[in-house]
């Protein structure tokens, strides 16, 4: 009983990881144009795209799981088209995970990349335009090198998060084993069956990871900002 | 490359809800040509859309046979297109890369053909080759300056554009960058178009000038022709003054060195270079007063001799300036209309001028 919980804890684990992996990785990428596009534009639609970025910040995660489901459903739109390209359906499949923590997460990684991108200021843009850089050449070359505190904050920060979500994981992955059975959901499992001794271990775990992460952050930082 | 290719044609208009900028400027290929004017007479904005930072709705820029703007055809060529250096007036390194690597971004990235100096030539220019190794943070704002100016000319440029480069920097920091900059006006085959507010650096470094004021060129030729017009607006009329180009013709015991111009002598406290090194000096009109006769019973001592070319009232009521010619070299003297009047100066009088103080331009 005891050993069985322990690989069940430790595929939970795994599991967790690899999510917050493949989340982060693919929040990198979406998000990098994306907080490029609000740091720079001066489109009225800057407004409304940065509110629907933010929004997981403030809604409960329920309600975003709760649409995702219906949209990834086999009646919704995503859901008719992952089917018409043979995927099938998203929900309580990882692939289902992702798509939902990538968006969960993705104002805890747009903003600090956002604010880096406009720390830089003009300036070593224009810099850049006048020693023959093009723009391509000079997004990779100044602004991402300058931007790195906000990447490493992004990535950390969205990472961080996707370990620790509960609400939406629920809603759109289930609960099956080695699938979508991430570590908050089996604490949750864990705690449901009284089985406070693996509560403890895990919950426990992650309040140190979630520790170390922050302070791994806060004193990467401020030594980041000291520029010129 | 000669200078004639490098003329530099720019028409500008730029309409804006609180500021508009219309000027159509022709300046030679060659030498430091100062755009000059107080704030928001639009002389940035000028510098800007001649980069290309700035596009100006209505605009046609060219360098020599280069065409880098041209609305009536829809041309516009970008900043990273065209062969120029621009040197801000915050020096803008970059805080990720070392004084080399700064110094080596825009010369990766210029073709091979246009580069003409090398990296530890231009190090060697500017004073810089013991900084390569460091990091833009550890460099005082001067050294900053020089790195900013060394890697715009390694971009390979055709043109130097220099927004206010010294307007950041402290007397001290001033005093050490200028000597590197007159050192380009001398090695620099190359333009320089150089943004100014301060009447001393126009003075001590400039070959053409334009007047700009409110978004319009007032007044553009070489420096001492448009530094002796008396027909400017007050705003530049209240420093009026000219500049000489003199050369250093010895050291006297009595602590005073002389300086030769096509005029005449004058007298300095003395100077610490050889005899034989030119020196610029501004003279403000303000400083020199007129005599019909030598005045020996003076302690002025520098006095020349020159004749009246025109005179022309100022702002301040009851003062007038008077242009004078001093063997070809101009000069103005700002007096009062009553002096005017009791000596009877008007034009075709030879008479003396004397010089109660010097500028020396360090």
């Amino acid at each position: 009983m005891t050993d069985a919980a322990t690989a069940q804890d430790l595929a939970a684990v795994w599991l967790t990881l690899k999510l917050a992996s493949v989340v982060t990785m693919l929040l990198l990428i979406i998000g990098t144009p994306i907080a490029w596009w609000l740091a720079r534009t001066r489109s009225r639609l800057k407004g409304v795209v940065g509110a629907i970025v933010a929004l997981p910040l403030v809604l409960p995660p329920t309600v975003i799981g709760f649409y995702l489901l219906i949209t990834m459903g086999p009646h919704g739109p995503v859901g008719r088209l992952t089917e018409a390209l043979g995927l099938g359906v998203l929900p309580f499949t990882f692939g289902g995970l992702v798509v939902a923590s990538v968006f969960y997460s993705l104002p805890f990684v747009v903003q600090p990349i956002q604010n880096a991108f406009e720390a830089i200021g003009e300036r070593p843009l224009e810099v850049a335009s006048t020693l023959r850089a093009g723009p391509w050449d000079t997004f990779w070359s100044v602004a991402v090198p300058l931007a790195r505190p906000g990447f490493l904050s992004g990535a950390i920060l969205g990472f961080a998060h996707t370990v620790g979500e509960f609400g939406v994981v629920l809603m759109i992955g289930g609960n099956i084993p080695e699938k979508t059975r991430v570590v908050s959901v089996q604490i949750y499992d864990h705690v449901e069956a009284l089985e406070y001794t693996q509560a403890h271990w895990l919950a426990g775990g992650m309040v140190l990871f979630s520790f170390a992460v922050l302070l791994t952050l806060y004193t990467l930082n401020p030594s980041q900002r000291a520029r010129t | 490359m000669s200078a004639a290719d490098s003329r530099i044609r720019a028409r500008l208009r730029i309409a804006r809800a609180d500021f508009s900028l219309d000027v159509d400027l022709d300046l030679p290929g060659h030498g430091i040509t100062a755009l000059f004017g107080h704030s928001g007479s639009g002389k940035t904005t000028c510098l800007r859309a001649i980069a290309g930072l700035e596009r100006a709705a209505d605009g046609y820029v060219a360098l020599g046979d280069e065409i880098w703007q041209d609305e009536s055809r829809g041309l516009f060529v970008p900043p990273h297109r065209r062969a120029l250096g621009v040197v801000f007036q915050e020096a803008s390194l970059f805080a990720h890369l070392s004084v080399r690597r700064n110094l080596e971004f825009g010369q990766r990235r210029a073709p091979a053909e246009q580069q003409h100096f090398s990296l530890p030539e231009v190090a060697e220019l500017l004073g810089i080759g013991h900084l390569l190794e460091r990091g833009p943070g550890s460099l005082s704002g001067g050294e900053r300056q020089r790195a900013a100016i060394a890697r715009a000319l390694l971009a390979g440029p055709r043109i130097l554009l220099m927004d206010e480069p010294l307007a950041a920097l402290d007397l001290r920091r001033k005093r050490e960058i200028l000597p590197y900059l007159e050192r380009l006006h001398r090695e620099l085959s190359i333009p320089v178009i150089y943004v100014s507010h301060a009447p001393d650096e126009v003075a001590r470094l400039a070959d053409h000038l334009v007047l700009l004021d409110a978004g319009r060129a007032i007044a553009s030729g070489p420096l001492n022709s448009v530094l002796s017009r008396i027909d400017l607006p007050a705003a530049f009329a209240d420093d009026a003054g000219v500049v000489l180009d003199t050369v250093i013709d010895g050291h006297e015991e009595d602590h005073l060195s002389r300086l030769r111009f096509p005029g005449g002598q004058i007298w300095v406290s003395q100077r610490p270079e050889p005899v034989g090194t030119p020196l610029r000096c501004r003279i403000h009109a303000r400083n020199v007063s007129l005599a019909l006769i030598p005045q020996h019973h003076t302690s002025i001592l520098n006095c020349v001799s020159a004749t009246v070319v025109d005179l022309a009232a100022t702002s301040t009521p009851g003062q007038l300036l008077v242009r004078l010619d001093c063997a070809g070299e101009p000069l103005l003297a700002r007096i009062t209309e009553r002096s005017a009047k009791r000596l009877e100066i008007r034009p075709g009088l030879a008479l003396r001028a004397q010089i109660k103080s010097v500028a020396l331009l360090d």
